[in-house]
């Protein structure tokens, strides 16, 4: 009895005591499993990992590591400008255009990010207790990941609702946060007043390249200025692609503005005053060293990009773009073959440009002694971004040739890479084909003849699905800020100026001859951007704002003639991606021919579509769900 | 062994049940149409030209999307309802009546069974009198053009196609064979002639399918004469 009496004294007590405790204080329990605003913006450490996670969500048209509906390599794979080698991505080469809701990015993704952004901002301005150096600097960071964002939306839609704050629901009127669409001008404006406000508060740091810097905020300023100002002014040639209200358009008398504006920005990055960036120029073999800039994280080079890390974030563009022959995971490689259609427009080393020379003016075909024989002489950015025939990858050549062609120009090959054949008139089998293809339909193998070497991986195991590999994807490159000032100065009437920022980069690829200011035209603008910027996830948005999308993409078959004629003119349509295979001669009764190599140009047999860009497709759509929920949203033209 | 008759039985009447409950029936109505100037059809390329029907009071708005067939019809399976019928600026061979405020305007369809429902445009221009033959292994058109619009909104000529395949889609993106006139080369509008060799066909076919293309400057959807179909 005296023993129950005390356990319930001990009880009471400890209730009582409990009790005593009052009740804001028992119910305000500290989360264990989160943390508070307050608590991340008091730390910088802690601030910073809100900010890597919106620096990781920023959007590419191409990248790297792509996402779950579109891998890395097939974000490089459309426009004609390669063949995708792997059967679930035929359709790529299969469609007769693209619908108007293409490149567009999730109305709803987008906005969030956006929220989230405008969220950061908010509480790192209100935080007390974070020093100021890192708020301020966060506070640029946000504003230019926000301004890049808003870039990559008007690179899709033209003008989108600029919301800077966050927004809350309204208890009972909706429409007062139902924004209408801001004038696409207005949007390039807001990303170059950002980029001109902030760079103040970035570091001008060459080593800075996953964050933000000055030099990138600046770099962003000049693309967006000169898309701004070619959208002003090659706008004029396609009236239909336009809207009264300017949400889509713009004026043409804008265009001089925006261009000087470029080309200031670009001067900055060349003078030096962002930090000292420059050319990547490590010597030694010319198409190696362009290929390594891509690879090296800490060349002078690279201004902004998207950074992969062992044991953090990998990807897997190596894994499924290595030559089949030399891959380091049995069953992935080869997806992604640059076409013909660009190998085609790699200058000689004079400046000028010719076809691949296949057959003679008498229509017989060359015979080459080697396989690379017939690319000699070009400009070293095509060894530099393409893998070719008999091209080496990690110190061994890659396998790519068709078959043997006998005298009477009769194919013999096979079905499988790399299998085994007794010629005519002999009784040994012998391998008919490369083991890297080209074969009709055998996916990953190249389908082209060609593998794409810019950004591949030479690293041991970056080829593996489980090690991946961490090359960058850069954003923003000194040698596209040149591009960008060649551009804006032969747009501004001093195409001396333009030749001399070109031949900047034209000699690093070996093309030492310059260029006169009286060589520099439209068509040269465009086409050094078409090979500097190659597989860069330029050439869409480049077509676009030039107008020139609906000529190159225009719906109608490619030729091999098509191939072969009107190099480097701007606007030439390619609508298919072709190859070129080689073949083997195998005729023993002519010493002369047999066992050299020749060419043939040919369409992979997959290829059945052709690209056509409508006027339509010029400004993603927006879908009807966003313009339903908010009806002030207008349709873009022509859809 | 009587409960699980009963099991039975009350299986089936919840199956029936169930069936009723959340399945709607199908759409039944069937509109077709075509597009008309006066009482020619307009001919385009497959594909190409959208129309958009809206059914309002369900809530949200959204289009049904489709295009037109190269002959210039329609067809669409709808529920019975009023609909609204456009074609959005800027597509077609033709100009689609517009509102003041520059918006397509709308053709009302009151849909209670089958319908038919022409749709009159105005094409810039028309194709007349086009004849093509073949002989030899040469496929030659002749054909008139005719301009329709001809006060402020009216568009210049780009080029006259003529396209041949060996199937009946005939157009810029479906053909063997095509031989293009720029504008510049015209010299007379009412007497155009072209001709294009008719490449071997695999397998061989003694007859091919061809048309006459107009592109007009500005515009990307051509206007096409009507299909024909040529044995040889």
């Amino acid at each position: 009895m005296k023993k129950l009496l005390s356990i319930a004294t001990i009880v009471a007590v400890v209730l009582g005591m409990a009790g005593c405790k009052k009740d804001s204080d028992f119910l305000n329990v500290q989360p264990t499993t989160f943390l508070t605003t307050d608590q991340v913006f008091s730390d910088p450490n802690l601030a910073l990992t809100v900010l890597a996670d919106l620096y990781n969500r920023q959007e590419d048209i191409s990248s790297l590591d792509g996402n779950s509906n579109d891998p890395g390599w097939r974000s490089f794979a459309d426009f004609s400008e390669s063949f995708p080698s792997e059967n679930g991505s035929s359709y790529i080469v299969q469609r007769t255009g693209w619908p108007y809701s293409q490149w567009s990015i999730d109305w709803s993704t987008a906005y969030t990010y956006i929220r989230e952004v405008n969220l950061f901002l908010e509480r790192d301005s209100a935080s007390t207790q974070l020093a100021d150096a890192d708020r301020k600097r966060f506070y640029a960071e946000g504003r230019f990941l926000r301004a890049m964002y808003y870039f990559e939306l008007v690179k899709r839609y033209g003008g989108v609702p600029l919301i800077l704050h966050s927004l809350t629901l309204p208890s009972k009127d909706i429409t007062t946060i139902q924004f209408a669409r801001a004038r696409e001008s207005d949007i390039y404006d807001f990303v170059i007043g950002e980029a001109e406000a902030i760079k103040g508060d970035l570091p001008a740091d060459p080593a800075t390249k996953s964050r933000a810097s000055r030099a990138a905020a600046v770099a962003m300023e000049c693309r967006a200025a000169l898309y701004a100002a070619s959208i002003a002014k090659y706008g004029a040639t396609t009236p239909a692609v336009s809207l009264p209200g300017g949400e889509v358009g713009i004026p043409a008398s804008k265009a001089n503005d925006y261009y000087t504006r470029a080309l200031n920005a670009a001067k900055e990055i060349i003078a030096g005053t962002d930090g000292t960036y420059g050319l990547y120029n490590n010597g030694g073999n010319l198409s190696d060293n362009y290929a390594n800039l891509f690879i090296d994280k800490a060349s002078a080079e690279s201004i902004y990009f998207e950074d992969f890390k062992t044991g953090g974030k990998v990807h897997s563009f190596t894994t499924n773009d290595q030559p089949y022959s030399l891959s380091d995971e049995g069953g992935d490689a080869g997806r992604l073959d640059p076409s013909l259609n660009l190998v085609e427009q790699y200058e000689k080393l004079d400046n000028t440009f010719a076809p691949l020379a296949t057959v003679d003016g008498t229509n017989n075909p060359i015979y080459y002694t080697n396989l690379q024989d017939i690319f000699a002489g070009r400009d070293a950015r095509l060894a530099g971004t393409v893998l070719l025939p008999d091209g080496l990858y990690k110190g061994k050549k890659v396998d790519i040739w068709a078959g043997y062609v006998l005298g009477d120009g009769s194919i013999v090959t096979s079905d499988e890479a790399g299998h085994t054949k007794a010629l005519p008139g002999t009784t040994t089998p012998v391998q008919v084909v490369g083991t890297d293809g080209p074969v009709n339909g055998l996916e990953l193998r190249t389908q082209s003849g060609f593998y794409i070497r810019k950004y591949i991986d030479p690293a041991v195991g970056s080829g593996r699905r489980g090690q991946g590999s961490t090359v960058a994807f850069i954003r923003y490159r000194y040698a596209e800020v040149l591009l960008n000032a060649a551009e804006a100065s032969f747009e501004l009437g001093h195409p001396d100026d333009a030749a001399t920022y070109m031949n900047q980069v034209r000699a690093r690829a070996g093309l030492t001859t310059p260029l006169a200011a009286s060589d520099i035209t439209f068509d040269r603008i465009v086409h050094e951007r078409r090979i500097e910027l190659a597989f860069e996830g330029h050439i869409l948005f480049d077509m676009k704002r030039w107008r020139l999308a609906h000529k190159v993409w225009d719906g109608t078959p490619t030729s091999v003639t098509d191939i072969k004629t009107n190099l480097g003119v701007a606007g030439t349509h390619s609508t298919q991606p072709w190859g070129l295979w080689p073949y083997k001669v195998y005729n023993p009764g002519d010493p002369t021919t047999n066992g050299k190599w020749i060419f043939r140009e040919t369409r992979p047999a997959l290829a059945t579509g052709y690209n056509k860009f409508l006027f339509g497709n010029y400004y993603s759509q927006i879908s009807n769900d966003a313009i339903a929920a908010n009806p002030k949203l207008i349709r873009q033209p022509n859809q | 062994m009587k409960p699980s008759i009963y099991l039975f039985g009350v299986l089936a009447l919840a199956a029936v049940a169930g069936c009723k409950k959340d399945n709607y029936p199908a759409p039944g109505d069937m509109l077709t149409g075509h597009l008309l100037y006066k009482t020619d059809t307009i001919q385009v390329e497959r594909n190409q030209v959208p129309f958009q029907i809206y059914q309002y009071g369900f809530g949200k708005v959204g289009p049904v999307s489709s295009t037109f067939s190269q002959d210039g019809t329609l067809s669409a399976v709808l529920f019975d309802g009023t609909y609204k019928i456009i074609v959005p600026n800027g597509q077609g061979p033709f100009m689609w009546k517009q509102t003041a405020g520059g918006n397509p305007d709308t053709v009302n369809v009151t849909l209670k069974g089958n319908q038919n429902i022409d749709l009159q445009v105005t094409p810039y221009y028309m194709i007349r009198n086009a004849n093509i033959t073949i002989s030899g292994s040469t496929a030659s058109a002749t054909c008139k053009l005719e301009k329709i619009i001809t006060d402020a909104n009216a568009k210049d000529v780009e080029r006259v196609s003529l396209y041949i395949n060996k199937d009946q889609f005939v157009s810029g993106g479906d053909n063997i064979a095509k031989k293009d006139l720029a504008a510049a080369d015209i010299t007379d509008m009412n007497n155009i002639s072209l001709s294009v060799a008719v490449p071997t066909m695999t397998p061989t076919q003694n007859y091919v399918y061809a048309r006459i293309g107009l592109k007009i400057a500005g515009l990307e959807d051509m206007i096409f004469s009507p299909l024909q179909k040529i044995s040889f």
